[in-house]
């Protein structure tokens, strides 16, 4: 009769160390795996998910000298604020406008021009496009910046050179001081910088197509056209739509550093963007717990779009990221 | 001509449909080019020539003076050495947590490979924004220094994958026989694997320094007020925001402020240049790396 509970009680303290031992036993194998690992995990905490900690300022009044337990909390009020405020709509619009304009752009082009060049069978031409198109990637926006000032500029800048000449225009327009065409002068200078580059991942999966499927398209007599639309785009289907789903939860990440380097004072209801919202709210004016909000408030949309897209996506398709 | 299409087998509109392609890209080739080799030119030519406009690829009136007077700037070489500083440490740091990272995670037996991914793959998406991390370095006192520019990017994730993603196709075999021949965790990665990834690596170490090199941002944000720390991006910026962004008049300054030799916009063409010029010397040697350490990351995820 003590046979049993004995057995069981004796089973259970001998499984429970045994659980820990062979832990640790795995743990003193994996030594130096954890020693490779750890310190950059922790490098990680520190710069990634420390600061997360950061955003328990957006509830209270900030103030540099108190502690976090010392500041006042104030709920919800910075977020009430904001959504009060209404630079935050125009910047919200600028943000959403900007970033559609270069989804949209951002997914056909570089498509369009890895298709072109996929047609191409002569290889020193292909490999020198090529070698080009990527190029601009490799400048700052700085640069970049300095570049599409000096292209647009009224005194000898190539684009009203060209127009003029062309007689589209009759005198050299101020493209960067007039608010209306920043959108576009933005979504072109992307355009012109990373096509090349974003054509890099569709050219490599159209190079993985079976050569079996052109031949017997040709058989069919389909023409050019109808192999790229038929069999090429079909084929590098899954790699588009994993791309936008990746870019569609950074679309309000556009970043700001085209916008802050191309943006003047003259255009500034258009060139204002979340972060550059944050930043002068925060770092210029010192109102660090209302920039924090803004902050959340960009994560938290970003994240919403992310599952948004991956949803909808699984649903209309086989493909998603997770 | 026709005859041999004929025999070839290829059709008139097939022909026309190649030469709308090779017009196509070769116009997409010109426009990228042009404006690099427009600056260019306007950077080698007589800065007082250039006001006259009509410059477009070859310089007119060469001169080496922009050069000269961007030479004579001190910041601008404290500027190079800081951005060669950092692209150097930036791009080792971050190369070696990404490959040691990467080993750990591809390595079957480790335990706290579910949790390390998961955890890495988390910051790819969720960051606090630009306050809370400014309120971190201010807080670490990190404002005004040297570290702020490679500390904190040390670990990325993305990176992390594409390493992962290429020791993957490693055959498992090579590491257990070295294990059998006495060889520890670290030795495998350091002598054996690491060598293998090299294509990987120089992607990365590409990235890396891509990355470091062209950054300005951080610069303006936390170093702004330090000459000693200045980047040469950042330099750029302040000259190019110094007489066309803020100034909000695009008309006069360009041609109000030119010197008796040397005019600030093709002074800002030879800085242009300057800036551009160590990043786009390397990127055609590591083309082939990139083209495939791209693909497989960002396909596989």
């Amino acid at each position: 009769m003590k046979a049993i509970p004995e057995s069981g009680t004796s089973a259970v303290v001998e499984s429970e160390p045994s659980k820990i031992s062979k832990f640790l036993k795995r743990a003193i194998q994996n030594r130096y795996l954890y020693l490779m690992s750890l310190p950059f995990v922790a490098w990680a905490f520190l710069f990634t998910y420390y600061p997360l900690w950061g955003w328990i300022m957006a509830f209270q009044k900030y103030k540099p000298k108190l502690s976090v337990w010392e500041r006042e909390w104030v709920g919800f009020d910075n977020f009430r604020m904001l959504f009060h405020d209404d630079t935050f709509y125009l910047v919200m619009r600028n943000t959403l406008a900007m970033s559609f304009m270069s989804l949209i752009a951002g997914f056909t082009i570089p498509i369009i021009f890895a298709l072109l060049l996929n047609e191409v069978k002569q290889m020193a031409f292909k490999k020198t496009v090529q070698t080009i198109s990527y190029l601009p990637h490799f400048v700052s926006w700085a640069v970049v910046a300095g570049i599409v000032s000096k292209m647009l500029s009224t005194d000898n800048g190539a684009i009203n050179d060209l127009l003029v000449w062309v007689g589209i225009i009759d005198e050299p327009v101020q493209w960067l001081a007039k608010g209306h065409y920043f959108w576009g002068i933005v979504t072109l200078s992307d355009v012109w910088k990373e096509t090349g580059w974003n054509a890099i991942i569709y050219l490599a999966a159209m190079a993985g197509i079976a050569p079996e499927l052109y031949e017997a398209a040709r058989v069919d007599g389909a023409s050019r056209i109808r192999q790229m639309w038929h069999i090429t785009l079909p084929s590098i289907r899954p790699t588009i739509i994993i791309l936008m789903i990746l870019s569609i939860g950074n679309l309000i990440n556009i970043g700001f550093e085209k916008q802050f380097l191309l943006g003047n004072n003259l255009v500034v209801d258009y060139s204002k963007v979340l972060d550059l919202y944050a930043l002068e709210y925060g770092i210029k004016i010192n109102r660090i717990s209302f920039a924090t909000a803004i902050n959340i408030f960009n994560s938290v949309v970003a994240i919403i779009l992310l599952f948004t897209a991956n949803g909808l996506f699984k649903r209309f398709s086989k493909e998603s990221v997770f | 001509m026709s005859a041999r299409s004929i025999r070839r087998g290829v059709s008139r509109s097939e022909r026309i449909f190649d030469v709308l392609i090779y017009t196509f890209l070769i116009v997409a080739a010109f426009v990228t080019l042009y404006p690099f080799l427009n600056v260019l030119a306007i950077s080698l030519n007589d800065s007082t020539d250039s006001v006259r406009g009509g410059i477009t690829i070859f310089p007119r009136q060469f001169s080496l003076d922009n050069y000269k007077a961007i030479f004579t700037y001190d910041t601008l070489f404290t500027g190079f050495k800081n951005s060669l500083l950092r692209t150097l440490i930036g791009s080792v740091l971050g190369l070696l947590s990404a490959s040691m990272l990467a080993y750990t995670l591809a390595r079957r037996d480790f335990q706290g490979r579910k949790f390390v991914s998961t955890y890495l793959a988390i910051t790819m998406y969720v960051t606090a924004g630009l306050i809370p991390f400014y309120i971190l370095i201010k807080d670490l006192h990190m404002m005004n220094t040297f570290a702020v520019y490679v500390l904190p990017g040390i670990v990325s994730a993305f990176n992390v994958f594409v390493v992962r993603s290429f020791m993957d196709g490693i055959p498992y075999e090579i590491q257990e026989s070295a294990k059998i021949d006495g060889a520890n965790d670290f030795t495998i990665y350091w002598r054996i694997i690491l060598p293998m990834t090299k294509p990987a690596l120089a992607t990365i170490g590409l990235f890396l320094a891509v990355g470091q090199w062209n950054s300005w941002f951080d610069t303006y944000l936390y170093n702004g007020s330090s000459e000693q720390l200045t980047t040469l991006q950042f330099e750029l910026v302040k000259v190019l925001q110094s007489t066309t962004n803020n100034s909000g008049d695009y008309r006069s300054p360009n041609i109000s402020q030119i010197t008796n030799t040397v005019s600030p916009d093709s002074v800002k063409m030879a800085i242009t240049i300057f800036v551009s010029v160590p990043i786009l010397l390397v990127y055609p040697f590591l083309q082939r790396y990139f083209v495939k350490g791209l693909t497989l990351g960002s396909v596989k995820g």
